[in-house]
């Protein structure tokens, strides 16, 4: 009987060629039901009607180096608004001679972050290695030592101010929010109630009237002849904004944590210092980087509220540039462009962080 | 009460104190500081606007430039604060900048309770009226039923609401947050017209694709004399900007330019001399240098010429000169003796 099966010569039969392949996919991914067919027909109609006529206007019938009368006459998108004004978006006021100094500055920073991306890479050099970038960056930034001219701080703009901005009001937000979340969690009552308080206020008013508490009302506070620079204003106020939100998200990090953990940190004899830094921390931090990181995207973004404050952020140069008769009316163009841009900046933020998850994760 | 005394002692010292470090004069702070700090708008082509490298220009820019002239004998020692409306007043008021020079309009109450001064005007703006001639309108007392388009919350919103309803004339405002915006759907036929400040209205009819076309009406329904503004309370650096402006305007009366400024020096007229200071005593009375005009008027300057450079019928605004020509040919700008 087994000699009669294993002999009979069994035809290997294909799988129909609706069920693989390109006409499989379709099939399964497209029109599996009704509902799902209309949809796609639908979709696919739309996408017929409008990337066609958005391809012509991107790139056939587009301008790319033109003064603006050329533009005027174009059918098709006027990229020449990028191309003509694209120093002045990128940097803002820094004088046009010294702009390789923002551009210099914004290369280190990229290739500080670009070598962090890798965990293997966080060791002490590294540490090293971000203090100086970050003082050449000051340094190039601001001059005044080595030969380069001074720039004052009101002439920044540009890029390199949205990044200084989002930067730094990042990686200090995101400290000060983690102190916060262990001081409400505190059983000091005094630090818990004030930790509150701050944490409360501070999301209770949207940013913008930070912003123009920081620009129209502080100063009036201010004694005579003392004024603190317009950005740092700015900047503080972001950092104070951002790091309510991480608190929040923290605690709730932290609250996740079993009371197991804290207890076995107990039995061990770790202080407070060591349980939070080598226990809690380590897990609670973990767990919340997918909502930390919506946090950081989010006040990526809010950096460019600092328009309404008149500092000239890359949003505020493109608008600038719209105001010139050369170039009105072609916002359209300005806007995608600095889409791209903020898009490159969250993409990226968004695409580590889950890298990160991933690497964190493997060892559960 | 000892200890009453003591502390009344003590904020009697403090208010002396902070009094003597406001009578030290905006002039002595700026000269200390080596560069004058201006705060202009940043938005409005030929009046305050970097171009494409970056570089502030515009008339409201040249007369900053002019004061740091006068003060420094050097027009480049200026700073540039970009200030948005509700920032400008509150970032004089504490001494942020040192002078405004951001399309301000002069008002009473801009005088007395928020504590300003203002100097003599550098642009007699007013809000007007731009049509399509197609339309076939002379006077924007034809516009019964017109669709305006208009920026909201200005003070231009409201000149144009009580000047249809002084008139007695129907119309529909079509609020448009963004300049660009607001262009854009004038010239695509969504409104009749277009309301703005006559200078502004220039800016939007300079992008149409066939200027000519539009037309701006002859009404000016509003007021809007533009001025540098200081604090109130430091006389001595009102005196200077005050007569910074008027410097510009005398100038171009006197026929001084920036080309010929070197030999109207050797000019045989005593008021000229007086002006130049080559027969001192001006600079002297004012507290800055006794050739402060002459660094005025050779880097910057004279009104017409800042007018032309930044406004005028050369540049994509094509403004003509009207009430911003001198008194002598017809305008408004008469400047007070140099004497």
């Amino acid at each position: 009987m087994e000699e009669a099966i294993q002999g009979t010569h069994l035809e290997e039969l294909k799988p129909p060629v609706t069920s693989v392949g390109v006409i499989g996919w379709v099939k399964n991914n497209l029109f599996n039901g009704w509902f799902n067919s209309i949809l796609t027909i639908v979709i696919l109609f739309f996408l017929w009607k409008t990337v066609p006529f958005l391809f012509r206007w991107a790139f056939i019938d587009s301008v790319w180096h033109t003064p603006g009368q050329g533009c005027r006459e174009a059918a098709g998108a006027c990229w020449s608004i990028i191309s003509t004004n694209f120093r002045f978006i990128i940097f803002g006021f820094f004088p046009y001679e010294q702009q390789w100094r923002p551009l210099l500055a914004m290369m280190i920073l990229f290739g500080l972050l670009f070598y962090s991306r890798d965990r293997n890479h966080w060791k002490k050099p590294l540490g090293y290695a971000w203090i100086m970038g970050l003082f050449t960056m000051g340094l190039l930034m601001k001059g005044g030592l080595f030969g380069l001219t001074p720039v004052e701080s009101t002439q920044w703009g540009g890029l390199p101010l949205t990044l200084l901005l989002s930067v730094f009001g990042l990686t200090a937000a995101y400290p000060l929010g983690v102190l916060l979340a262990l001081g409400r969690q505190s059983k000091m009552p005094a630090l818990k109630l004030l930790c509150i308080l701050y944490i409360e206020l501070i999301r209770g008013v949207p940013l913008i009237s930070l912003l123009f508490m920081s620009s129209i009302i502080f100063p009036l506070f201010l004694p005579e002849g003392i004024t603190i620079n317009k950005i740092l204003r700015a900047q503080v106020a972001i950092i104070l904004f951002t790091a309510a939100y991480i608190a929040e998200v923290v605690r709730g990090g932290l609250q996740g944590m079993s009371r197991g953990q804290y207890e076995a940190a107990e039995s061990m004899g770790l202080n407070y210092y060591l349980t939070m830094r080598l226990v809690i921390l380590p897990q609670a931090l973990k767990i919340v980087i997918p909502p930390t990181v919506s946090i950081l995207i989010s006040a990526f973004k809010d950096t460019s509220l600092v328009v309404i404050i008149a500092l000239f952020d890359l949003l505020k140069t493109t608008q600038s540039v719209l105001s010139n008769p050369e170039w009105m009316g072609f916002s359209r163009e300005a806007y995608i462009f600095i889409a791209i841009l903020y898009f490159l900046g969250c993409f990226s933020m968004s695409n580590y962080s889950r890298k990160l998850e991933k690497e964190l994760s493997r060892g559960d | 009460m000892k200890l009453f005394k003591v502390c009344a002692v003590m904020v009697a010292v403090a208010v002396i104190a902070t009094a003597g470090v406001a009578v030290a004069g905006t002039l002595q702070e700026v000269r200390s500081r080596g560069v004058l700090i201006a705060g202009v708008n940043g938005a409005v082509f030929g009046f305050s606007m970097p171009d494409k490298k970056g570089v502030w220009k515009g008339l409201d820019v040249d007369t900053a430039k002019a004061i740091a002239a006068a003060v420094f004998g050097d027009a480049n020692k200026v700073r540039f604060t970009a200030l948005t409306g509700v920032q400008r007043l509150p970032a004089l008021q504490s001494k942020e900048i040192d002078v405004l020079c951001r399309n301000t309009t002069q008002t009473l109450t801009r005088t007395t309770v928020n504590g300003l001064n203002f100097a003599h005007v550098n642009y007699y703006d007013g809000q007007g009226f731009l049509v399509h001639k197609k339309l076939g309108v002379k006077s924007a007392k034809d516009l019964e039923g017109a669709t305006v388009c208009v920026l909201p919350g200005t003070t231009t919103e409201m000149n144009a609401a009580d000047f249809f309803r002084k008139n007695r004339m129907q119309w529909k405002p079509l609020v448009i947050e963004q300049t660009a915006e607001l262009s854009k759907a004038f010239f695509a036929g969504r409104c009749d017209c277009l309301t703005s400040d006559a200078s502004q209205l220039a800016a939007h009819r300079s992008v149409a694709l066939n200027p000519g076309d539009y037309v701006l009406l002859p009404e000016i329904i509003s007021k809007e004399p533009l001025c540098p503004v200081v604090r109130h309370g430091d006389d001595q650096w009102y005196d200077i900007v005050n007569w910074t402006v008027m410097a510009l305007i005398q100038a171009e009366e006197f026929d001084i330019t920036s080309k010929n400024v070197d030999s109207m020096l050797k000019s045989n007229d005593p008021a000229i001399q007086r002006f130049l200071g080559v027969t001192p005593g001006m600079g002297k009375a004012l507290g800055v240098d006794d050739k402060w005009a002459y660094n005025i008027i050779k880097q910057v300057g004279n009104y017409g010429e800042i007018f032309e450079r930044n406004v005028g019928t050369n540049t994509p605004l094509k403004l003509e000169r009207g009430l911003n020509d001198l008194w002598t040919r017809g305008g408004l700008m008469y400047s007070a003796a140099f004497r």
